[in-house]
């Protein structure tokens, strides 16, 4: 097949599977192969994890599956259309208060506006952010920033969550926090998860599947089960399994990168 | 649950602090006043027989208040208003629709950009004869010259703001499969207006300019201070014309704060506006 084609699947019959990409191959118009051959599936229930160099097409892979780009090369099925969307930055409308924010995308839909509230309401209360609903996002830390960005996107109800490195600029203890409070929300919200990261220890506690590419052009090199159970309890990282297995998706990071 | 990355940072009010930072900011350009005042008395006194060429200050500002001469100033300062405020306006709702216009597609653009260029690099006294042919020689006219002096600064503006709006910000809305007419009201608009109001602030302060230049040339009806400036100083009534052009100067002023003060209460919030 030459030419790339994304399916929405909209049938009653819902698979296992949200998100198939078969032997996807992006080239960008100046002759750069940012993806090349990448074959991945992301199931109900599975948080899965990107992990691999600067620039090697992790964030290229979510364009493609959220349809801001489309792949070159391969097919790319999609089984659902309430994706959620989390940029690298809290990608915050600076004139809107974080209510105003958070209500965005349900009011591009045009959703009524009793209905419209109440999401927002339960996204803000979900992630912590009861009381700050009048603030401007520039009076909010960039912890708080990404909070509401969150609450955003979780306004869309998704079935699909998509997340392009989103803790990447924080401190570590915001961000330690913050995973715990995502994996509180895939718990409560049983959403799919496909994480961009580019911290190996984040990749490990966060998911059930981790992936690990290489850099230019961006291939999977190699994919680990996470065996740990969900519900995870943040006392894991300090466990010699965890240690092992981060050294284990470290080294394998290390392998593709040379 | 206020986490322990939830401070809220106090917000920093400029140009709020009193006390010895307030006169650091006001008192240097007070001092150059008052060398510039004590300065026009001693030239006043040291021109003799021409002394009337530069006026002493105490003169010209009894002009302001003098019942021969202070209500055609003010009379003449009203109809500029009149003109620059409509000019203004024109100015406004043309160079927003053009320059959103243009920021609806590159062809557009490329089309229209060049002669907003032109427009502004058009000598305006050139095709002031043009102008008085079309329009006629009162009310239009000055509002003609008002308009096109202060149109660019509105479309370069706007059109800078349209096109500065985030990619992040767009792709936002793109992926909610959002229309164009979405995007440009929920965000490229909101975007762009701490720009619009910058270049509003200019325009006004242009449009003042611009009809003050068309008085000169187009004199019927009720012409504002240009021409009462034109009039005194044909007849060497200096203490007269330094009062109109004092009035005039201090009109610009006095509408390039207002603005600015509009800005800053219509973006302030969310963004430093000058």
């Amino acid at each position: 097949m030459s030419t790339a084609t994304t399916l929405p699947v909209t049938t009653d019959k819902k698979t296992d599977t949200l998100l198939d990409f078969a032997d996807v191959q992006m080239t960008f118009p100046d002759g750069t192969v940012a993806l090349s051959g990448v074959d991945l599936t992301v199931k109900r229930g599975e948080f899965v994890t990107v992990v691999g160099p600067s620039g090697c097409g992790k964030s290229t892979l979510l364009r493609i599956a959220s349809g801001l780009e489309t792949a070159s090369h391969g097919t790319v099925k999609l089984d659902t259309d309430r994706i959620g969307y989390v940029f690298q930055d809290a990608t915050l409308l600076p004139w809107r208060s974080v209510q105003a924010n958070v209500e965005l995308l349900a009011e591009l839909h045009k959703t009524p506006k009793a209905e419209r509230l109440a999401k927002t309401k339960e996204a803000i209360d979900l992630v912590g952010l009861t009381g700050f609903e009048n603030h401007l996002p520039r009076a909010l830390s960039g912890g708080m920033r990404m909070r509401t960005s969150l609450a955003r996107s979780l306004t869309l109800d998704p079935e699909l969550f998509l997340f392009d490195e989103p803790f990447g600029a924080l401190d570590e203890i915001t961000r330690e926090r913050l995973n715990d409070e995502l994996l509180r929300l895939f718990a409560e919200k049983q959403f799919a998860g496909l994480f961009i990261t580019h911290s190996v220890s984040e990749a490990v506690y966060l998911s059930t599947k981790v992936i690990v590419m290489s850099g230019r052009p961006g291939k999977i090199v190699d994919a680990f089960e996470v065996p740990f159970d969900m519900p995870r309890d943040p006392e894991v990282r300090f466990t010699a399994e965890f240690a092992a297995l981060v050294g284990k998706v470290s080294h394998a990071l290390r392998e593709g990168h040379n | 649950m206020a986490d322990s990355t939830g401070i809220t940072p106090t917000l920093r009010r400029r140009g709020r602090n009193f006390g010895p930072a307030k006169v650091g900011l006001w008192g240097p350009p007070i001092a150059l006043l008052a060398l510039i005042i004590v300065g026009a008395y001693v030239a006043n006194a040291l021109l003799g027989t021409r002394a009337f060429l530069l006026p002493q200050p105490h003169v010209v500002l009894g002009k302001l208040v003098e019942p021969k001469t202070a209500p055609d100033i003010f009379e003449a300062l009203g109809n500029t208003a009149i003109v620059a405020l409509t000019g203004l306006v024109i100015a406004s709702v043309i160079g927003i629709v053009w320059a959103v216009a243009m920021s609806q597609a590159r062809w557009v653009e490329r089309t229209l950009f060049p002669y907003a260029v032109i427009l502004q690099a058009i000598p305006i006294i050139a095709i002031t004869p043009l102008i008085g042919f079309s329009f006629g020689y009162d009310f239009p006219s000055r509002v003609v010259v008002a308009v096109m002096i202060a149109l660019f600064p509105m479309v370069g503006n706007t059109l800078f703001g349209l096109q500065s709006v985030d990619r992040a910000h767009r792709e936002l809305f793109r992926l909610q499969g959002a229309s164009r007419w979405t995007i440009l009201t929920k965000l490229e608009l909101r975007a762009a207006t701490p720009a619009i109001f910058a270049g509003l602030r200019i325009s006004a302060g242009l449009s003042v300019v611009g009809a003050i230049v068309g008085d000169f040339f187009f004199q019927r009806g009720t012409p504002g201070i240009g021409a009462l400036i034109a009039k005194y100083s044909a007849r060497l009534n200096s203490a007269e014309l330094y009062a109109s052009v004092l009035v005039a100067s201090l009109f610009g002023v006095a509408i390039f704060l207002f603005f600015g003060w509009l800005g800053r209460r219509a973006v302030g919030k969310w963004y430093d506006f000058g």
